[in-house]
């Protein structure tokens, strides 16, 4: 089985978000970039199939030069190769449709990626790739199991779980549950001294339109501070949320 | 050349996020001078969207579709949008819609805009403000397809009614394989989910062991919430994952939070920032999520919970 494993690079979770150039661009200054948690599910689940089926991993991202650390730490994590689409990442559906290439000219059976990533949070890629190679999806998968050209996989759904079944090629959208966090690997020295010799090949884009453009970033008015009120007189919380926040 | 908005049920019945997405969709065919037309999949009396303004239904009644399928559901609606040769389709930002998007916007080869929290500011170009950066910031996205995909962020936007009344119409899509088949379904049925909640109370690890959550339960019971948690409680498997909000877990965006006795840990934070109010109970007055809640008790939840469920409950009982 050859497994495609989509990999975001995204900032990390405690950085500040700024923008610069009039709030148009993400303002990467002093900003640490990691694996998209939910990818990481993914790529973690890859290897699993790696070593109990033998499975072939790829990692690929669409990106810039300042991508690669992301996609060698990926390598050290113990995925074979890695592919690097040369172009930066617009919207969602020409990430997507660079990714299908990449899926059509390599002959996979499964795609797994993070069904979203925490920059954007558009949650788009994974079906949109699903769409375009006519392959079947699962979304907020949270367990996989492949036999043959069968899968079987659980997705979250709102206040429970789905176990459903389906067939290869398939995408499908991960999340925590998929493994355990507790199972999620750090690369060590023999695995960071391995992914220098791991192929990463990169590829120049296909041509592939933006259908959204980020015009301008906003961030939140800033807060008010908290109002407390005394544990000994709750009538006043319960007052304050009916009156003056209508919630009640 | 009509707006056409996908209203979800469930069990024949909308969802709240379809009369909402209904209201958007209104404002959005008033903003282009045009006329609103719904898509319903297996609901049993579709004449309450009209109050929402709604043009005209289109009801799919059909037993493939019985179960949520995300290829059988996309296909079906970019079958009416095809029909209604609408420009503009307005869904949720439910689990099922996220589901759904991204195949429906291959479809009809349209931008997909998700977690849109207000109406479009402009409709030439097409213009809508999203939350991004797991809600640290908002982005302002230009849709550039001819068709366009709008996903509104639950209770965002809201109801706004209107005197109206929708005209029917059966709508049959030509489906094929669906290509997912559900096994198995494992809900609880009689509990209110976090995607439909108005409120959310979660607790924390303050709240010692899962034997404690009955206090938990019985204040959301009171308020007619859902319960939630933080991550290092359904680490623990002390509730079940599908509780755990935060930014590897469900996002929450409703108009209040109870956080009790959660600390409030950045990622916490930014799944539940989108919530309108936010209350925090917790013993330790330094703990982060006093910096981003509204209202605050400094206190042992032990104390001040069962309290609380008496004070609501007086308070329930006067209205």
């Amino acid at each position: 089985m050859k497994i495609l494993v989509c990999i975001s690079h995204v900032p990390d979770t405690t950085s500040k978000i700024n923008f610069s150039e009039g709030d148009t661009k993400f303002d990467t200054n002093g900003v640490q970039f990691v694996i998209n948690p939910n990818d990481e599910f993914g790529l973690t689940r890859a290897m699993w199939f790696k070593e109990k089926q033998g499975a072939e991993v790829t990692v690929v991202n669409v990106g810039g030069p300042e991508t690669e650390p992301t996609l060698r730490k990926a390598l050290a994590i113990g995925a074979d190769a890695a592919i690097r689409v040369n172009t930066a990442a617009s919207d969602g559906f020409s990430v997507a449709k660079q990714l299908a290439n990449v899926f059509k000219d390599g002959g996979y059976d499964l795609v797994i990626a993070g069904r979203e990533s925490i920059d954007y949070n558009g949650g788009m890629v994974p079906g949109m790739i699903a769409g375009l190679i006519n392959a079947n999806f699962v979304n907020n998968c949270i367990n996989l199991e492949v036999d043959g050209t069968s899968a079987k996989a659980v997705r979250e759904i709102d206040g429970g779980k789905e176990t459903v079944s389906t067939t290869l090629p398939l995408v499908i959208g991960g999340q925590k549950g998929l493994v355990e966090e507790s199972d999620l690997r750090i690369p060590n020295m023999r695995g960071i001294m391995m992914a220098r010799k791991k192929p990463l090949s990169v590829i120049e884009p296909i041509e592939a339109s933006a259908e959204t453009t980020s015009v301008k970033f906003e961030k939140p008015a800033p807060k008010g501070a908290v109002k407390l009120v005394s544990a000994d007189n709750l009538d006043e919380l319960v007052d304050l949320l009916h009156n003056e926040a209508k919630v009640i | 050349m009509s707006v056409l908005v996908y209203t979800e049920s469930e069990q024949g019945a909308f969802k709240k996020v379809a009369l909402e997405v209904a209201s958007y969709a209104k404002t959005v065919a008033d903003q282009l001078g045009t006329t609103v037309t719904a898509v319903t999949i297996n609901v049993d009396n579709a004449s309450e969207l009209g109050n929402y303004g709604v043009d005209k239904v289109l009801n799919i009644s059909n037993d493939q579709l019985q179960s949520f399928n995300a290829n059988g559901y996309a296909e079906a609606i970019k079958q009416a949008a095809e029909k209604e040769a609408a420009k503009v389709v307005v869904i949720s930002s439910s689990a099922d819609s996220k589901y759904l998007a991204p195949l429906l916007a291959v479809g009809l080869n349209a931008g997909y805009a998700s977690n849109v929290i207000e109406a479009p500011s402009s409709t030439s170009p097409f213009t809508v403000k999203r939350t991004a950066f797991t809600n640290k910031a908002f982005e302002i996205s230009q849709i550039n397809t001819d068709v366009k995909i709008i996903g509104v962020s639950n209770n965002s936007f809201g109801l706004v009614e209107n005197t109206g009344s929708a005209s029917a119409e059966d709508f049959s899509p030509s489906l094929s394989d669906l290509g997912v088949q559900v096994e198995s379904v494992d809900k609880a049925t009689d509990k209110v989910t976090i995607a439909d909640a108005d409120v959310v109370v979660s607790g924390g690890r303050g709240l010692k062991g899962p034997e404690n959550w009955g206090m938990i339960e019985e204040l959301a019971d009171v308020l007619g919430a859902a319960t939630a948690c933080s991550k290092p409680v359904s680490d623990l498997g002390w509730r079940p994952h599908s509780e755990h909000v935060g930014q590897t877990g469900k996002p929450v965006a409703s108009n209040l939070y109870i956080a009790i006795g959660i600390s409030g840990a950045i990622q916490h934070l930014a799944g539940v920032n989108a919530s309108k109010v936010k209350v925090v109970i917790n013993t330790d007055e330094e703990a982060p999520f006093f910096k981003a809640a509204d209202y605050g008790v400094v206190g042992d939840a032990f104390d001040v919970v069962p309290q609380l469920i008496e004070k609501i409950k007086a308070f329930k009982a006067q209205q």
